[in-house]
C-alpha cells in the first residue's frame, strides 16, 4: 500500500511561496520536450487507428484504389458481415473460455504460493519463491516443442486445454512475484492479532491477506486475461481444428483467407477488439491500475 | 519483516508449506519439466513422428557452425538494442509526463492506451495491412517523410519496422509502468528540490531518474525477455524475410521444428534462447539489486 504524500506539504516560510509558486506554474505545463513527444506519439498511434476502422468500412475497390486516409464515401458493414459468416462467434466464444479458464487457475493456484511464500520461514518455500522468480524469464517458445510432445501424450492435442493449462503455467511466476509483493504489504500485527483470536491459517488467508491484496488480485487476473486472450503460439502449435481456433489464430488465417480483401481483414481485426474494448469502457481504472501494477513499487 | 520476530504467536496460524504444492507442481509440469526435456531434446534427433533417437553432440557443434543461425542471433541481438534504445527514453518521458494529474494528460494518456486493447496478431496484421506497398497508407504518408512505400522490401527497412510495431504495441504498457513508478515518489522530494531552487531538469535527472531505479530495470527486463522471443509480429508481417533478413531466433526455431520437422534442433536453437535470455535478466537484476524484492513497507 503506498502512502500519499502529496498532501504533507512540509511548512514554509512566506520567502518560499512565491518561488513554489513559479516553480508550480510551471508544472501545470510540464516538461516541454515530454508534451511534445507524447503529441508526436497521439500522432501516430491516432493515424493507424483511424485507417483501421475508416478502411474497415469501405467498399473493396475504395479501400484498394482511393486515398486510405479520406474518409469512406459510401460506408457499408458488409465487411463485418463477411467476418462474422467465417466462424467468428465460435472463435469469440473459444476466446472467451481460454482467458476464463486460465485466470480461474491461476488465482486459485498462485495465491496459495505466494502466501506461503509471505508467511513461511522454511528453506522449501523460499527454494519455490526463487523458481518461479527465474520462471519470469523462461520464453514460452523454449518450451514449445517439448510441449508439443507432452501435451500429445496427455491426449490433449487440439483441445482448448492444451491452449489454457501452459499459458496457465507461464501466467504463473508473474502472478506469485505481483502476489508476494502485495501480500507482503499486510502487516505482521495483523496476522498476530488474528492468531490470538485462535484463527486457522486458512481463516488469515480469507479474511486477512485475500482482502487486503485485492489491488494485486486484480492485477494478475487482468494481466493473466490479456496473456491468455492474446496467445498467439500455444494456439498455433498445439491447436488444428476450426472448432479450436481462437481468435489470434483466427485472425491469421482470415489474413490468408480474405487476401487482398483488405477491408475483411480490418473488419475482423476491428471486431477482435470490440470485446475487450467493452472491457475497457466499463472498467478503465481497473484495467489501467492493474497493468501498472505489474511493474511492482 | 519475514526476519525472526520472536513473539510468543511467531509461529502460530503460519500456513503448511503443502499449501504451495499444487501451485509449483503445476508449474514443474508445464514449464520447468518441458525446459528439461528441450535441454534432453537438444542431443536428440526427432521428427515429430517416430520416437526421438540420440544424435549426441550434433545439433550443437551444428550449432555453433550454422550461419544461419549466427545470422538470427545477431538480428536477435540487433531487434532486442534497437527495441529497448527506442522505446525506454520515450516509455520513460511519456510516464514522467502522464503521471502528473492534470485532465488534459487523462485524457491523453486514455488514448494512448488503446494499442493495448488489440493482439500482437491484430497489431501486426494492421500494420501489414497499412505497409502494403499498393494498397496501403504507407503509399500515400511515406514519401512525405522520404519513406519508400516498399519499406517491409528492404532488408533494415522491415528489421526497423518489426521493431517500430513491437514499440506500437508495447509503449502503452511500458508507460503505465513508468507513470505508476513516479506516482510512487515521494512528493516531499519534489517540494525540497523546489526550495533549493532546482529546475525541471535537475529535479529530473536527480530526482526522478534514480527514484525509478527498479522501475527501470522491471520495464527492461520485460523489454529485453519481450523482443528476444519476438515471434508473432515476425511470422506474420515478413515471415522471416525479406530473404531471411528479419528470421530472428525464434522464428528460426519455428521454422526448423514445425515447418521442416526437424525437433532436436529446434530443440537446442530454443535452449540457446532461454540461456541467453536467463542470463541477461540475471546480470540486469544483479546490476541493479532488484532481486531483493524488498517491500516499500520495509523497516517501517
Amino acid at each position: 500500500m503506498s502512502v500519499d504524500t502529496r498532501h504533507t506539504a512540509p511548512t514554509v516560510s512566506p520567502a518560499f511561496r512565491t518561488r513554489l509558486a513559479t516553480a508550480r506554474r510551471r508544472k501545470r505545463w510540464g516538461n516541454p520536450l515530454a508534451g511534445l513527444g507524447s503529441l508526436v506519439w497521439l500522432v501516430l498511434v491516432v493515424v493507424p487507428l483511424y485507417t483501421l476502422i475508416s478502411s474497415s468500412l469501405m467498399h473493396q475497390d475504395e479501400a484498394l484504389n482511393g486515398d486510405p486516409l479520406a474518409f469512406p464515401t459510401n460506408p457499408t458493414l458488409d465487411n463485418y458481415k463477411t467476418v462474422l459468416d467465417s466462424g467468428f462467434s465460435t472463435m469469440l466464444g473459444n476466446t472467451v473460455i481460454v482467458a476464463a479458464s486460465t485466470v480461474a487457475i491461476v488465482l486459485v493456484l498462485a495465491v496459495p504460493v505466494a502466501y506461503v511464500a509471505v508467511r513461511t520461514r522454511s528453506r522449501l518455500s523460499s527454494l519455490a519463491f526463487r523458481t518461479f522468480l527465474l520462471g519470469v524469464a523462461i520464453p514460452a517458445q523454449a518450451v514449445i516443442v517439448p510441449l508439443y510432445l507432452l501435451i500429445g501424450k496427455m491426449g490433449l492435442y487440439d483441445s482448448l486445454p492444451a491452449i489454457i493449462l501452459p499459458t496457465a503455467a507461464f501466467a504463473m511466476p508473474v502472478a506469485v512475484l505481483i502476489l508476494s509483493g502485495t501480500m507482503r504489504d499486510v502487516s505482521e500485527e495483523m496476522y498476530e492479532a488474528m492468531a490470538l483470536d485462535g484463527a486457522t491459517p486458512l481463516r488469515m488467508l480469507w479474511q486477512l491477506a485475500v482482502p487486503m491484496s485485492k489491488g494485486g488480485i486484480s492485477t494478475v487476473a487482468i494481466y493473466t486475461a490479456l496473456q491468455a486472450w492474446n496467445g498467439f503460439l500455444f494456439p498455433l502449435i498445439l491447436t488444428q481444428s476450426e472448432e479450436n481456433r481462437v481468435l489470434t489464430l483466427g485472425l491469421f488465417n482470415f489474413q490468408t483467407q480474405f487476401g487482398v480483401n483488405i477491408p475483411a481483414v480490418l473488419a475482423a481485426i476491428v471486431l477482435s477488439v470490440v470485446p475487450i474494448f467493452a472491457v475497457y469502457l466499463v472498467a478503465r481504472k481497473a484495467l489501467i491500475n492493474g497493468l501498472m501494477g505489474v511493474g511492482g513499487k | 519483516m519475514r526476519g525472526g520476530r520472536k513473539t510468543a504467536v511467531g509461529n502460530v496460524g503460519r500456513p503448511p508449506v503443502s499449501w504451495a504444492l499444487p501451485g509449483i507442481l503445476f508449474f514443474a509440469v508445464f514449464a520447468i519439466v518441458p525446459l528439461a526435456i528441450a535441454v534432453y531434446l537438444s542431443f536428440c534427433k526427432w521428427d515429430g513422428l517416430n520416437s526421438p533417437t540420440s544424435a549426441g553432440l550434433d545439433n550443437w557443434t551444428r550449432l555453433f557452425k550454422d550461419p544461419e543461425v549466427r545470422q538470427a542471433a545477431w538480428l536477435s541481438l540487433l531487434l532486442t538494442t534497437i527495441s529497448w534504445a527506442f522505446q525506454t527514453p520515450v516509455a520513460l518521458l511519456l510516464g514522467v509526463w502522464a503521471a502528473g494529474r492534470q485532465r488534459s494528460r487523462a485524457v491523453l494518456s486514455a488514448v494512448f492506451f488503446v494499442p493495448l486493447l488489440l493482439s500482437t496478431t491484430a497489431i501486426a496484421m494492421l500494420f501489414h495491412a497499412l505497409l502494403d506497398p499498393n494498397f496501403g497508407v504507407i503509399k500515400e504518408i511515406g514519401p512525405w517523410f522520404g519513406i519508400d512505400p516498399n519499406v517491409m522490401g528492404s532488408s533494415t527497412g522491415a528489421l526497423l519496422t518489426v521493431a517500430f510495431v513491437g514499440g506500437w504495441q508495447f509503449m502503452p504498457f511500458h508507460t503505465l509502468i513508468y507513470q505508476g513508478g513516479t506516482r510512487q515518489i515521494p512528493q516531499v522530494l519534489y517540494q525540497a528540490a523546489e526550495m533549493d531552487g532546482a529546475g525541471m531538469f535537475r529535479q529530473f535527472f536527480h530526482i526522478t531518474l534514480p527514484q525509478l531505479r527498479n522501475t527501470i530495470t522491471t520495464s527492461s527486463v520485460l523489454m529485453i525477455v519481450g523482443s528476444l522471443t519476438y515471434f508473432d509480429t515476425v511470422l506474420i508481417m515478413t515471415k522471416g524475410g525479406p530473404g531471411t533478413d528479419t528470421t530472428v531466433l525464434p522464428y528460426l526455431m519455428y521454422r526448423t521444428g514445425f515447418q521442416t520437422y526437424d525437433l532436436g534442433y529446434a530443440a537446442a536453437i530454443a535452449t540457446a534462447l532461454v540461456v541467453v535470455a536467463t542470463a541477461l535478466s540475471l546480470v540486469l537484476v544483479r546490476f541493479s539489486g532488484f532481486g531483493n524484492m524488498r517491500s516499500t513497507r520495509e523497516g517501517m
